[in-house]
């Protein structure tokens, strides 16, 4: 195991240091003097040029502001936003628990209504229910989220009137954020009506970020659970006059979700990409909207760290899904 | 490139009309698949007769009807099927139109990440060695990232646009071409019919992609299918956030964000295009899986 280790952090290591270097290199392939870009200003005089190419170290070899750079990020500092001069870092620690909280929702959804509709379909193959799943969950595969986001919005807030178009929680309730989970927050500041809010708020987007890795996991565990169900300890458990729900539950499933397992760690890339549309649409004052605002305000710094620390983050989920996937198969750490 | 080396046998007329007939045998056992084909075709013929078939110009605007609904809906008007936008166009004209894109845009990204992934995997899984460590530590950085946010960023390097976003999506696809292709040219470098072409003279470039190419080609063909709708979506995401095709472009992503602020008053305007996008990405899957199971029947029967 502790080989097994090794040898994931030994891809890791390189790639991180390669996705550092495009973060790096993205600034300086911008069009543009990246002084001024980086300083946010028009017109500038040109000792005040210089004074600025000094103080952001733009005068010095490549290699050397490299280095400087990736100190900076192994310390957490990655900069200030040209907008709002704050801190890179502290700007993304305010946000992601916005996307966390959606995100995990909407995995939470996924899985709620994707693994028993895969194993159900698995079960009875090739009969209409069957059939119905993997129709609805091919279409849920090929959905344009930012347009069903849209439609779900026509249907629930504009028709029926049930859910509100966008953010996080009612502009009535107004509490310091402890966790930075709404849900959690809002049960924690005691105000009535503040869970509910928040819970309205959260249905549409979890829905809308939870349809693709629903339609995956519908997909992956039927077909995991099909291939399961026709191995022979399956058969041997069948013959033993085991109950079926016991064959299913306890022999077959357990098996089955070993692939599935590792597909729903690899959503998380899924999530992100989602996360983007989901949260412009909804006005979800998460990573993916700061992400887009940046790329539209140009806030190079912010653009830089924010795919820096998500691919980060990506990284070490694939790495923990990769142990996950070791510990639970053997089979495969060799 | 010598004439000894051509060691595989030229494959007869006979064979090759076999193997077209076999693979229809299963594609057409997949009900989806046919359907999902015979509405690609539809929306290929669509594409091409864009401007015969729809009853307007995709950009004229029509200033006496601004925002009229769909014929059967009440204030509806038979000239316009499907009701008209903010600025009085034709939607049913802009999508026809927006077919084109959809289509080229597919297109053209699935055609630059094939091409330039099978060079480059075929080159890593041949050569092997450093020049395979490399390539590979290129693809996981590029994969490290969620693909639509490294095609955001691209495209906000090169400047928003469709050329710059085809482009960025390209350079986003192609890392699974590079692996696909890799993994089948390892798996079949070694076996007798590549050491016979060697043994007769076939140099490096030869045996590469007349020799072993050809063997590899079924799982690229299933994820050409799939990287065609990934293309469609990701297009018309960018286009949604104002990074793709811009206005006044009948580019369906585009055509959505221009409709976003008259969502609760319209609905007809946000529900066509993402109907269009949803159609052509759902028929390219299901003939997805149709060629998926066609390629490998083995994969079917499990």
């Amino acid at each position: 195991m502790f080989r097994f280790i090794l040898g994931r952090l030994a891809v890791l290591i390189p790639t991180f240091i390669g996705v550092s270097i495009i973060a790096f290199a993205f600034i300086r392939v911008l069009p543009g003097d990246p002084v001024m870009l980086m300083s946010g200003e028009r017109v500038m005089a040109p000792e005040r040029y210089e004074q600025l190419t000094k103080m952001l170290g733009y005068d010095r070899p490549l290699p050397v502001q490299y280095f400087d750079y990736l100190t900076g990020v192994l310390q957490g500092d990655f900069g200030n936003s040209i907008v709002t001069r704050r801190p890179v870092a502290q700007e993304f620690l305010t946000l992601f628990p916005a996307t966390l909280e959606l995100s995990i929702c909407a995995i939470i959804f996924a899985m709620l209504i994707g693994l028993p509709a895969g194993v159900i379909a698995a079960i009875k193959r090739g009969s209409f229910f069957d059939q119905s799943i993997m129709g609805v969950s091919l279409v849920g595969y090929s959905m344009p989220i930012f347009w069903w986001g849209l439609l779900l919005i026509i249907l629930f807030s504009g028709v029926l009137g049930w859910t509100p178009v966008s953010g996080r929680i009612s502009l009535m309730y107004f509490f310091p954020p402890v966790t930075g989970f709404m849900l959690i927050d809002s049960l924690l500041s005691g105000q009535a009506g503040a869970f509910k809010s928040a819970v309205s708020h959260l249905i549409l987007p979890t829905i809308v970020l939870g349809t693709i890795p629903l339609a995956v996991i519908a997909r992956q565990t039927r077909s995991a659970m099909l291939e399961v169900l026709g191995e022979d300890y399956v058969r041997t458990a069948r013959a033993k006059g085991l109950s079926p729900f016991r064959v299913i539950g306890v022999h077959a499933l357990r098996n089955a979700m070993i692939p599935v397992i590792t597909t729903i760690g690899l959503q998380i890339g899924v999530l992100m990409a989602g996360a983007i549309l989901t949260e412009t649409i909804f006005s979800w004052p998460g990573i993916g909207k700061w992400m887009v605002d940046s790329v539209f305000r140009r806030d190079y710094p912010v653009i830089q760290g924010g795919l820096l620390i998500i691919a980060g983050i990506i990284m070490l989920v694939n790495l923990a899904v990769d142990l996950l996937y070791g510990l639970i198969n053997p089979r495969i750490r060799h | 490139m010598t004439d000894m080396a051509t060691v595989p046998a030229p494959v007869q007329e006979g064979t090759r009309r076999q193997m077209l007939a076999e693979f229809w045998y299963y594609f057409s056992e997949n009900r989806g698949a046919v359907m999902g084909l015979w509405v690609f075709v539809l929306l290929v013929i669509i594409a091409i007769f864009a401007p015969v078939l729809a009853p307007h110009a995709p950009n004229a605007q029509f200033r006496d009807a601004i925002l009229v609904p769909p014929f059967w809906e009440a204030g509806g008007r038979a000239a316009y099927p499907l009701g008209t936008d903010a600025v009085g166009r034709d939607i049913l004209s802009r999508l026809l139109h927006g077919a084109r894109y959809s289509l080229f845009i597919g297109l053209i990204v699935t055609s630059i990440a094939l091409v330039g992934g099978i060079i480059i995997g075929v080159i890593a899984g041949y050569f092997r060695g450093w020049i395979d460590t490399v390539i590979m530590r290129l693809m996981d950085i590029i994969l490290a990232f969620p693909s639509l946010l490294l095609a955001l960023v691209l495209v906000a390097i090169l400047g928003p646009g469709l050329t710059n976003a085809m482009i960025a999506i390209a350079l986003v696809l192609q890392p699974h071409f590079v692996r696909l292709t890799r993994a089948a040219v390892m798996s079949e470098k070694n076996r007798e019919y590549v050491t016979a072409a060697r043994v007769a003279g076939a140099g490096n470039l030869r045996l590469m992609f007349r020799t072993i190419l050809p063997n590899c080609m079924a799982p690229l063909i299933v994820q050409a299918t799939l990287s065609f709708s990934t293309a469609i979506l990701d297009a018309a995401a960018l286009g949604f956030l104002g990074m793709g095709a811009q206005p006044p472009t009948p580019e369906w992503g585009t055509m959505l964000a221009e409709a976003r602020e008259f969502i609760l008053r319209a609905w007809w305007v946000v529900t066509f295009p993402g109907l269009a996008i949803l159609i052509t990405v759902l028929a390219i899957n299901l003939m997805g899986d149709g060629l998926r199971d066609a390629l490998d029947p083995k994969l079917k029967r499990s």
